[in-house]
């Protein structure tokens, strides 16, 4: 039990992860987190103002049920299958990180210094998740696909769109974190 | 009924990105500043172990649950689509430290101000469907 409840090396991990692939496209899908974004403007009616959004989004519905079924693990995992340990980064990040102002780093998922409510009730806090959020899912459906979509099944079915999808990802989370994140915090 | 085993998957993938951590913003700040193998050993034994079992899959002509082939839907060809769309996706993703499986389970372990990010994703996905016939792909 002690080892459920400890954090989950990669190499348990990432065989998990792809389980969850073979899963998915043995019940005849695939696996792309962020299709789940398209549906929803399309559930909200965003088919009026373009036709990327005309398609039958009730075949994804069994989509937006893992979506569902993210949320319930997620919940699980921190409720009931954690021991709340410290996330065990490397000394050298948690010292850059504290040269740029986050403390206390790896004691919770996600920084307060960004995502605390004192963080997102300032303008500048409030930008940030905006701004993070859209490029994300503009990107990702420009570029056709996400982390799930490109970096896992799309490589993992050799496509070479995908490992140009991920360089891609590289080169804006470098451009990122090494000169971007030094100048926002 | 036929829903739940995609509940289930949902809820397995949930519990698996949490227990690796990989949902933290603090492991794709790491990743990027290559001071942990840790990412690096996720997502490249998922995709040696996924390259293989797609493979073998195929080589044994399973059948899905559907009755039919294994098939992954090709993408598109191109090249700009997917460097810039890639590279517009890096920022923000190494900004939010989380890409949108992880949104969504973030908001499950309690990240309550995760849904602002998740409502600008929907949102740059939109803005995409507006301008995607005027923008190179």
């Amino acid at each position: 039990m002690d080892s459920i409840l400890q954090p989950w090396p990669w190499y348990v991990s990432g065989p998990l992860i792809a389980s969850v692939l073979f899963l998915l496209v043995y019940f005849g899908k695939t696996f792309g987190m962020s299709s789940n974004l398209r549906t929803l403007c399309a559930l909200g009616g965003a088919g009026k103002f373009a036709d990327f959004f005309k398609f039958d989004w009730k075949a994804q519905r069994w989509n937006l049920i893992v979506v569902m079924g993210a949320i319930i693990g997620g919940f699980i995992a921190v409720r009931f299958l954690s021991d709340h340990s410290v996330i065990a980064l490397s000394p050298e990040t948690v010292s850059d990180l504290g040269a740029l102002g986050f403390q206390n780093a790896g004691t919770s998922l996600m920084p307060a210094e960004i995502y605390g409510l004192e963080a997102v009730l300032n303008t500048k806090g409030l930008s940030i998740l905006i701004i993070a959020g859209f490029l994300v899912g503009f990107g990702t459906r420009y570029a056709g696909g996400c982390t799930s979509g490109h970096a896992i099944t799309g490589l993992s079915n050799l496509q070479w769109p995908s490992l140009i999808a991920v360089i891609g990802f590289f080169i804006g989370g470098l451009l990122m974190t090494h000169f971007l994140l030094p100048l926002i915090f | 009924m036929k829903f739940v085993k995609f509940l289930l998957v949902g809820i397995f993938f949930g519990i698996v990105l949490v227990k690796s951590e990989a949902v933290s913003w603090y492991r794709i700040f790491e990743m990027f500043k290559f001071q942990s193998f840790h990412m690096y050993g996720i997502i490249g034994s998922a995709v040696m172990l996924g390259a293989f079992g797609i493979w073998a899959m195929k080589k044994i002509k399973l059948k899905n649950t559907e009755g039919r082939r294994i098939h992954l839907p090709p993408k598109d060809r191109g090249f700009v689509r997917y460097i810039v769309g890639g590279t517009i996706f890096g920022l923000g993703w190494a900004l939010a430290g989380a890409c949108p499986g992880p949104m969504y389970i973030l908001v499950g372990t309690g990240v309550t101000s995760m849904l602002i990010v998740i409502g600008a994703a929907v949102l740059g996905t939109f803005t995409y469907g507006l301008l995607k016939d005027k923008l190179p792909h």
